[in-house]
């Protein structure tokens, strides 16, 4: 019985670890509940695999790390942090526990287990993509909230779309439309694609295509380069002869692995500005944004992490602060009520990039803005100024309710 | 108020001080009040810009770094500023601008307000979650609160008994009882509360809640919300009314509040709690500060690095005048 009360609740109310189970320490129990002393945990069960390749320290030749990833377990701490007070004044407390999976454990038995002996329903997910989509696949009617802190692949937001799924990353498809629109406004609308060998390489170089078609540009071409100086692969392995032949304003360029893409700038044929993975780059989050209340995020993350806040830091903060937020709203820890709360407009996340955050109810991703940097300056916002939209403006990111073929309700 | 004790100065500032306590004692005390100087910190420049009462910029001198909240002492003769890269509040003397002091050891103070006894500065330390509470004449640290994160601003009731603190990134309001030294209410407001102003009659607490686009009416007597205003000048859509600074006029029948990005300044009548207009200032209208007689509002603008400055009657802006960067706070030496 007293499981069947609390089923389809994230809570774990104080009460629970010692409560007789009786008729009259259920009455004793709604009691509490409903009075101050109904101080409830509400725990986030941050899960992540021992020897991610993700994180692996790739070293490039002469032990360069070109691509520092860091897990995103400091921004998940820092909005526990921040939720301390919130917590005092609302009468819950909100926690995290982090669980590892070893190489031998499933994703999908593993939350089966915390769900059983845990009451576990809220779960942040730094796997690889296979176990957020068989987490996904088993879960996505379930009782349970997961939120994709990690992956931008954009079918997880149209075709592998799940109900429980939660998106606070942008998409590809966002982070393509952002910077497709800052080239519309600076009228560099001929552009040469430059794409890699890596599968990821591919799956950006298309979302890019895709922004493309959107927002009116014309690819003049689109070249594949590989790394290496075989002379007989001259015109896929040399910057200068891959940049030539063709007109373009801009090129674009997609490589994740970042050992050819370093050299690109500055050595094309042409004058013309590189961005993409190089030069100027899209992504949720920048270190040196300095607008709407950044400073003070990046500052509170810097004194905690001792590093820079990342975009992945980001979306594991933003997901604890949504459901937070909508905690705050609802004054419920009721899963379906919170469920309904983060897919309502009514939810209003400071995501610290001006426009107020919710979640796409079609799709379940988070609506947010796009930062266009270089190294160490954000040169521009996206939505940018002039794209509009019937409805949120943020739509002109990514896939509006159209464009998404999930079918979740 | 003796300065030697609470802070420790370099030889240059000492030096200072002695000049300032000479010429204190040659022409007596109070003869700063009334200068009517006005007092503009500039967060990005760590610069402070002087303008005399024909608005005209007279000096602008180097300060501590990303000065912020400003303040008068009990007897307008100083004032504080908090600088937050430097964690400190510098206290300068009004007619000479002179540096007087520090008080250090201040958590990157953002705002702050002075309690009626004079003494005590109840700071909000942005990066810290905390406000705290230090003696303006000793520099000592008298207690700290805990607060959600990015408190700003602080107002204290007329009587003396309650701070009030709101947290931007908690949305929350912290009720601090000065008798009891503790929080004794958190009050959920709408998002990203920034500034107060309190009704003459000390009934109505009035804060800004930035990213709702509103400001928030806190009953002072049951502490709880009881009424919002929301504004919406023509032409803008709702994600860009961010309202910031809130001031009330001394008879309570006027408020004025600063739209942030919506550029404007709302003028609204506190007793109907009507929008009667928007007066269009200069990008992302932040602070304010209204002249004695109340003819002339100061307005900073923070992303156009200038001062609008607001006939009352007429509601029309008389001139921009450029100031330093990023201009935050503003003091009117003429009451």
């Amino acid at each position: 019985m007293f499981k069947a009360r609390f089923a389809g609740t994230i809570r774990r109310a104080r009460v629970k670890r010692c409560a007789v189970v009786s008729l009259a320490g259920r009455a004793l129990l709604a009691a509490l509940l409903t009075g101050p002393a109904a101080a409830d945990e509400i725990i986030f069960h941050y899960l992540q695999r021992d020897g991610d390749p993700w994180y692996t320290r790739n070293r490039a030749y002469t032990g360069l790390q070109l691509r520092d990833r860091y897990r995103p377990l400091a921004g998940a701490k820092l909005a526990i942090r921040e939720s301390r007070i919130v917590g005092r004044a609302l009468g819950h407390t909100f926690q995290l526990a982090e669980h590892a999976l070893d190489a031998k454990s499933g994703a999908v038995a593993a939350v089966e287990r915390l769900m059983r002996e845990a009451d576990a329903r809220l779960f942040l997910l730094d796997l690889p993509l296979a176990d957020v989509e068989a987490l996904s696949t088993r879960f996505g009617t379930a009782d349970v909230l997961l939120f994709n802190i990690r992956h931008a692949e954009t079918r997880l937001r149209s075709q592998d779309c799940a109900a429980t799924l939660f998106h606070t990353p942008p998409s590809n498809a966002m982070l393509m439309d952002g910077l497709a629109q800052f080239l519309v406004q600076k009228r560099w609308r001929a552009v040469l694609v430059l794409v890699g060998e890596h599968a990821n390489d591919r799956v950006l170089a298309t979302a890019f295509e895709r922004s493309a078609q959107k927002f009116g540009l014309d690819v003049v071409a689109v070249k594949d380069f590989v790394l290496g100086n075989d002379p007989r692969q001259r015109y896929r392995n040399n910057v200068a002869l891959l940049t030539s032949g063709v007109e373009y304003d801009v090129v674009v360029l997609a490589d994740t692995v970042g050992e050819f893409g370093r050299y690109v700038p500055f050595n094309t044929q042409r004058a013309r500005p590189v961005v993409g993975t190089e030069g100027l780059t899209a992504s949720a989050w920048h270190w040196t944004w300095e607008r709407h209340g950044a400073p003070q995020l990046n500052q509170r993350f810097d004194k905690i992490a001792k590093r820079r806040m990342s975009a992945t830091d980001y979306a594991a903060w933003i997901a604890i602060k949504s459901v937070v937020e909508a905690v705050k709203k609802t004054r419920s820890p009721e899963l379906a009520t919170l469920r309904a709360a983060l897919t309502s407009d009514a939810l209003t996340v400071d995501t610290y990039k001006g426009a107020p955050g919710t979640f796409r109810p079609w799709n379940r991703q988070l609506r947010q803005a796009v930062l266009l940097a270089t190294h160490n300056a954000v040169t521009a916002r996206a939505p940018l100024p002039g794209f509009l939209h019937q409805h949120n403006e943020l739509d002109t990111l990514g896939l509006d309710r159209a464009d998404s073929t999930c079918s979740t309700p | 108020m003796n300065p030697g004790n609470l802070r420790k100065q370099n030889g240059m500032r000492r030096a200072a001080i002695l000049t300032l306590v000479t010429a204190t004692l040659a022409v007596g005390p109070g003869v700063a009040k009334d200068t009517g100087l006005i007092f503009v910190s500039n967060e990005k420049s760590s610069t402070i810009t002087v303008l005399d009462a024909n608005d005209k910029v007279i000096r602008t001198f180097d300060t501590c770094a990303r000065p912020r909240g400003m303040h008068f002492s009990a007897d307008r003769t100083q004032f504080f500023v908090g600088c937050a890269d430097d964690s400190q509040v510098a206290i300068y003397d009004v007619a000479s601008q002179d540096l007087v002091g520090r008080i250090r050891g201040v958590e990157r103070p953002e705002t702050f307000d002075l309690h009626p006894n004079g003494r005590h500065l109840y700071i909000s330390n942005e990066e810290d979650a905390t406000a705290t509470v230090f003696d303006v004449e000793t520099g000592e640290k008298l207690g700290a609160f805990e607060t959600g994160e990015e408190p700003e601003g602080v107002q204290i009731t007329h009587d003396g008994k309650l701070v009030f603190v709101a947290s931007e990134a908690a949305d929350l309001v912290h009720v601090i009882d000065v008798d009891k030294r503790e929080v004794v209410k958190d009050i959920l407001v709408d998002t990203r509360p920034r500034r107060f102003a309190l009704t003459p009659d000390g009934r109505e607490l009035w804060v800004s809640a930035e990213l709702a686009g509103v400001v928030n009416i806190i009953d002072t007597s049951t502490l709880a919300l009881k009424a919002d205003i929301a504004f919406l000048p023509t032409g803008f859509r709702k994600e860009q009314v961010t309202p910031v600074d809130v001031l009330i006029t001394r008879d309570g029948s006027l408020a004025y509040v600063a739209l942030g990005r919506a550029n404007h300044v709302a003028v609204v009548e506190v007793a109907s709690r009507k929008v009667l207009d928007y007066v269009l200032v200069g990008r992302r209208a932040w602070g304010l500060a209204l002249t004695r007689d109340e003819k002339k509002l100061y307005v900073a603008n923070g992303l156009s690095d200038d001062l609008s400055i607001v006939d009352t009657q007429s509601r029309r802006v008389l001139v921009s005048i450029p100031v330093g960067l990023v201009p935050y706070g503003i003091l009117i030496d003429d009451h």
